[in-house]
């Protein structure tokens, strides 16, 4: 009669019942998931997890919880809150960058606008003296670099 | 833990005596039981102490850290915990990097409209120098799946996050 043990049940070597709140997350062919949780959360503390959850929510939580174990293994420091501060950072990032890049689209907006509305010879030269006609001379993209 | 000093806030909680070369004691005052609370909830004690007991002492503090962040995260959310935050994070970054490649290509728009030496384009209706930013940007190379957040796919940042910087900077996120 082949196993039809679950692999928390396997790793513990004991009989899976059928009502085996472990089985259904962690199959018997895939032993090193199971093992994984367990060595950062333990058995027991998987087992409570799941059974304050509602049974549609616990095929994500597992996921999560194995996930989040992953990540530890791989980094025992920092974990999974590393790659949130990683995360955050990238987002400061992007968020500085874009606002650069707001500026100067703002910038030369504001420079067209100028173009655009000399009516004089008067103006014109003012405009060419002060250097704003040069458009989009690499000189200005430096302000923002 | 000298004899006359208060027990660890973990072994306050697990009654027993904290001894002089406790491994939790440096890392749960006494003065903060809720923190080693929610990381023997989530974590439990043993696992915790195995956890830094494999650690170099000048990297433990920070390990704790990571674990109390973590537990925190699996109480506020307990389906998701910080995988729920990475995705989010995910999720808003990569909104930020089409945003930033849109204001990219319109720079570039204005800067082709406001070109001096175009000579295949000037014999052209005006109309035509005219561009769109987002149709700039479709029809380069720029084709990341943005917006995805689905669980599965940060499962590629567990291949990426190299990038370890100094912790010390780290310090304000763990909150």
């Amino acid at each position: 009669m082949t196993s039809t043990r679950c692999a928390a049940c396997k790793y513990f070597r004991r009989r899976c019942r059928p009502d085996c709140i472990f089985a259904p997350y962690f199959p018997a062919d895939n032993p090193q998931r199971f093992a994984c949780v367990h060595k950062i959360y333990g058995a027991s503390n998987i087992g409570k997890m799941l059974e304050e959850l509602p049974v549609e929510l616990r095929v994500d939580a597992m996921e999560s919880l194995y996930y989040e174990a992953k990540c530890r293994i791989q980094d025992p420091v920092y974990g999974c809150a590393g790659i949130v501060s990683l995360l955050h950072q990238e987002l400061h990032s992007a968020q500085s960058q874009l606002a650069k890049v707001q500026a100067e689209i703002a910038f030369l907006d504001a420079t067209n606008v100028a173009l655009a509305k000399p009516t004089s010879s008067a103006d014109a030269s003012l405009v060419q003296e002060n250097g704003i006609d040069q458009g989009l001379d690499d000189q200005f993209n430096m302000w923002f670099y | 833990m000298g004899s006359g000093s208060s027990p660890c806030a973990s072994c306050k909680l697990l009654r027993r005596r904290c001894a002089k070369d406790c491994v939790f004691a440096p890392y749960f005052p006494p003065d903060d039981p809720h923190k080693f609370a929610i990381v023997h909830k989530v974590f439990g004690a043993s696992n915790v102490s195995k956890m830094l007991q494999e650690l170099p002492v000048h990297q433990r503090g920070d390990a704790v850290s990571s674990l109390v962040y973590e537990a925190n995260a699996r109480m506020r959310d307990p389906v998701y915990g910080c995988v729920g935050a990475i995705s989010y994070l995910q999720n808003q970054v990569s909104q930020l990097q089409m945003q930033l490649a849109v204001a990219q290509a319109e720079i570039l728009c204005i800067q082709m409209q406001h070109e001096p030496e175009l000579p295949a384009i000037t014999n052209h209706h005006p109309s035509m120098i005219d561009c769109d930013a987002k149709s700039l940007l479709l029809s380069g190379s720029n084709t990341n799946d943005f917006g995805e957040q689905i669980m599965p796919q940060f499962l590629s940042y567990t291949s990426n996050n190299n990038i370890m910087q100094d912790p010390l900077k780290r310090e304000c996120h763990w909150t």
